[in-house]
């Protein structure tokens, strides 16, 4: 006797109304998100999964997947200002930063904390687009007091953006006609041909992967899906949601906002913010340009040497340490610390976590206490944790150009 | 590149040449560079009228003879017209009441003796909160010892008081002048003039909350004379004696020379390039610009960090007080006085005064204008061609931005200022040979000071001490190195006291 499901389709049961706005994508990603699990990201339903988060986590590592950032927001800088402006709110070098190039970016308040970080896509001498994960146009044209020449946009609804991500991302963009995508280094931008206008394709992400975002207008943005996806199906590609994103980003070493650091315009209690040292973003501060918001603190800091360190933990066992409290015991006497995101990370086979670790115990042993549950029983055990200093997983494909088979 | 000199000060205005003087004093190669053909800014006498001088600042009431002393300002030429005018609340039907000495002349029985009581009370507060103008204010959370020795002072000083004193001081400090009058008094006449020292130069009427005692306080801290002190020779008097004091010490002072920024060598300060290009070096360069000036238009922005540059954006800085010069071929007969000797204040009710706010907070001006107004002539003949007079008055409320500019409103206001002295001393408008107005708006043009406010930035009690221009800026230093200022915009504040210039020149030599 054959086994049949009738499952319904995914439209059928897209009837409870939450409230949030479709991305442009979203007749598209509607249809395939058969459990209708949606969070809300900006006002926008975003997929939490579409059908399984590790399998659509798989293909980030595997094949490929495809996930909808349209809700992130975006911001037009233009004006003969605009790099002055920039510059001296973030901690990169903006001014050397070449055109049609991307860079990730925090920006600090004078204390030197991390209000939001978001990547900034340089267009021309005088034109840029800052994206970040969450509002921050306040900020911005706090940012722009004392500058003349200089316009910010909110450019959020007038581009559709989808994170093409995995090792056969690029052969399959190659596939769609995008010839000459394969000599797009990281962080890089190309523009082709596409639809009514074209398709700005930067080699950029969240995973850690090789992997491209998107970047298209609305009108546009269904025809770009039904490409990819009619192209992709010999790539292996999925839809992702959140939850598979998430797992990527832990292992590729990103940051989540509100997750491993809290901007530091929504905390109220005293550093529950951090700063760019604590979070491991030392690389990005470039102290030898000209000066950038939060400098003299942040030098001051780093002089000191005594901040709290985000650290990268490989955790013993195989029980993810979520919402650990760390200790610099066994006997958990000494709390020193918590983890801010865990996961048994599948493609490094380990059990790994970030974690906020107080500055005078982030070098000596670290222990963390660990509930689990089995069959609705809790379990406590201690496992010993060991510090990682580079990112979980790091393919050379990530950074290869041509990436391989392209 | 010109040769390079150890401290640059940015305007010579009063507290720019006190700043320069007590420098040059130590031994330090100080540079003055004034924008204008004249130094003294709003203190300089000029002439407005053929043979008629007068300057923007009239009295001394803050002035300190320590500073006098230190300086010696005597041996430059500085002398004083009067040492103690009255302030005479002018009635229009002469039944003026007259403030002098401590004493009140013309009020009831119970007034006169409820100012007893309140210039008692309001003398022991002055006395509590004097020492603190002339000190460095202390910067909160930085564990600094000298910082904690100031708070700690502060506290004992109020707790000294008494206990009852200090919980007055506590209760009274941020009353709106109008409760504070109330409390006290019965004649509106007497209670207008007394408000008058607590709002005159802000954004603020008889009802503003948050800011009376303090105004009055600082009006309080001079100690020149017994009262109001008159300079010879105009507020111009002051500063062409402070001017000479710094040059006596070895500064130089070099007029029309407009700095048209601050360079910097990588964070540091480097000096100065004016407006003709020229570049001068100095390791401490020091502003008397008003804070807006300073840090956007000499400093920049991208020199800053963003929270501070918002802070010194949010700076109140429009002007609401016009001043009004007029050359009068003689004397003007004023209702009910002999001679009108003193601050003559056109004030008749707390609620007149109001009133005319009111029409300034939407942009516009009273056709009544409230003003204290003195004839220095009358005691100085430096001033006016022999048998006739200047007439230098403080008008309120003149709105820095008035709707559509000042260019259309000048005449009508000239014209209402008339009206009102008409209505004190009849046939004034026959006698003026000679006018100058200067609205908000003039006195930025002309003084490059921002908004054309006395205090370059609202003298307030959330401004004020370690928020003055606003933490982070508030110990003369700023947080650009090498970079300090010296002007009213940093603490005590405006008025001619000279002492945030010392005060800036004492933290300069403790620093370097």
């Amino acid at each position: 006797m054959p086994l049949t499901a009738n499952l319904q389709p995914a439209d059928a049961i897209a009837h409870v109304h939450n409230g949030a706005l479709g991305s442009p994508f979203h007749a598209r990603t509607s249809a395939l998100n058969i459990n209708q699990q949606w969070g809300i990201w900006n006002g926008y339903a975003s997929a939490v999964y579409y059908a399984d988060a590790h399998l659509e986590y798989f293909s980030t590592r595997n094949t490929c997947g495809v996930f909808d950032v349209s809700p992130m927001r975006k911001y037009r800088f233009s004006g003969s200002d605009s790099a002055a402006m920039l510059d001296r709110m973030v901690t990169r070098d903006v001014i050397a930063q070449p055109v049609d190039t991307v860079a990730y970016n925090v920006w600090c308040t004078d204390s030197g904390k991390v209000v939001d970080d978001g990547t900034l896509f340089r267009y021309a001498d005088d034109e840029f687009m800052l994206c970040c994960a969450d509002p921050c146009y306040d900020w911005f044209k706090l940012a722009a007091v004392g500058f003349e020449q200089i316009e910010i946009t909110d450019i959020s609804e007038d581009i559709a953006a989808l994170a093409l991500q995995g090792p056969t991302s690029c052969a399959l963009l190659k596939a769609m006609g995008f010839s000459g995508i394969e000599q797009c280094k990281p962080f890089q931008i190309m523009r082709f041909a596409f639809g009514s206008d074209q398709v700005m394709i930067s080699r950029t992400g969240y995973t850690g992967d090789l992997g491209y975002e998107l970047w298209i207008a609305p009108a546009d943005a269904e025809l770009l899906w039904d490409k990819l996806f009619s192209t992709g199906q010999l790539y292996g590609i999925q839809p992702l949601g959140d939850e598979s994103l998430d797992m990527a980003r832990l292992e590729a070493g990103f940051l989540a906002p509100d997750v491993d650091f809290h901007g530091s315009l929504h905390t109220v209690e005293l550093d529950h913010d951090q700063s760019p040292l604590e979070l491991g973003l030392g690389w990005i501060l470039n102290f030898k340009k000209a000066h950038f918001s939060g400098r003299a603190a942040l030098l001051a800091q780093k002089e000191s040497g005594n901040y709290r360190r985000l650290l990268k933990l490989d955790i013993e066992g195989n029980k993810p340490a979520e919402n650990s409290i760390l200790y610099a015991d066994e006997k958990c006497a000494k709390e020193i610390g918590y983890v801010t995101s865990a996961m048994w990370s599948p493609v490094v086979k380990a059990n790994i976590a970030y974690a906020l670790v107080e500055a005078k115990y982030f070098e000596g042993p670290i222990w963390a206490e660990i509930y689990h549950q089995k069959e609705m029983r809790w379990y406590r055990k201690v496992a010993r944790c060991t510090r990682v200093t580079k990112p979980f997983w790091s393919p050379d494909r990530a950074r290869a150009t041509p990436p391989a088979d392209c | 590149m010109s040769k390079p000199v150890d401290i640059i000060i940015i305007g010579g205005g009063h507290n720019g040449l006190a700043c320069a003087a007590y420098l040059a004093k130590a031994g330090r190669k100080v540079l003055v560079l004034e924008a204008a053909a004249q130094a003294g800014g709003l203190a300089a006498t000029r002439e407005f009228a053929p043979g008629f001088s007068a300057s923007v600042a009239h009295t001394l009431p803050q002035l300190g003879a320590k500073l006098v002393r230190e300086l010696a300002l005597e041996q430059h030429g500085f002398s004083l017209a009067a040492t103690a005018l009255p302030s005479v609340a002018l009635s229009r039907d002469g039944a003026h009441i007259s403030i002098a000495g401590g004493e009140l002349s013309g009020a009831s029985a119970a007034d006169t003796a409820a100012y007893r009581d309140y210039l008692h009370l309001m003398q022991k507060f002055a006395k509590a909160i004097n020492p603190f103008w002339h000190k460095r204010p202390p910067m909160v959370g930085s564990g600094g010892l000298q910082d904690l020795a100031t708070l700690g002072q502060f506290g004992w000083k109020l707790r000294t008081l008494g206990k009852t004193d200090m919980r007055e001081m506590m209760r009274m400090i941020a009353l709106p002048a109008q409760d504070l009058m109330d409390e006290y008094f019965e004649s509106p006449l007497l209670k207008a003039a007394l408000s008058w020292d607590a709002n005159v130069g802000s954004k603020l009427a008889p009802r503003s909350p948050n800011n009376a005692v303090l105004p009055l306080l600082y009006r309080m801290c001079g100690d020149l004379g017994d009262g109001l002190p008159l300079p010879r020779g105009g507020a111009g008097g002051l500063t062409e004696a402070l001017a000479k004091a710094a040059q006596a010490q070895g500064a130089e002072l070099r007029l029309n020379s407009p700095v048209a920024r601050v360079t910097l060598d990588g964070a540091r300060v480097s000096g100065v390039e004016l407006e003709s290009g020229e570049l001068i070096g100095a390791g401490t360069v020091v502003s008397n610009a008003d804070p807006k000036t300073s840090f956007f238009k000499l400093l920049g922005a991208q020199h800053l960090d963003i929270q501070f540059t918002h802070r010194i954006n949010r700076l109140r800085s429009d002007g609401f007080v016009a001043k009004l010069h007029l050359a009068l071929r003689e004397l003007p007969d004023f209702t009910g006085l002999t001679r009108p000797v003193g601050r003559l204040l056109l004030t008749p009710s707390m609620q007149h005064i109001e009133n005319a706010f009111d029409e300034a907070k939407y942009g516009g001006y009273a056709r009544d204008l409230p003003m204290e107004v003195i004839i220095p002539s009358l005691l100085d003949d430096s001033l006016a061609p022999a048998g006739q007079h200047v007439l230098s008055a403080q008008v309120q409320y003149a709105p820095y931005a008035v709707n559509g500019g000042w260019e259309q409103h000048r005449d009508a206001f000239t014209d209402n200022a008339l009206a009102t002295l008409e209505q004190y001393a009849p046939g004034i408008r026959e006698l003026v040979v000679g006018t100058e107005l200067l609205t908000p708006a003039d006195l930025e043009q002309q003084f490059r000071v921002t908004g054309g406010h006395w205090h370059h930035a609202e003298f307030a009690l959330d401004n004020w001490w370690m928020n003055r221009p606003t933490y982070g800026a508030s110990q003369y230093k700023t947080p650009v190195p090498g970079f300090y200022l010296c002007g009213a915009g940093a603490h005590p504040g405006g008025g001619l006291m000279g002492v945030a210039g010392s005060n800036a020149a004492r933290a300069i030599l403790e620093e370097n």
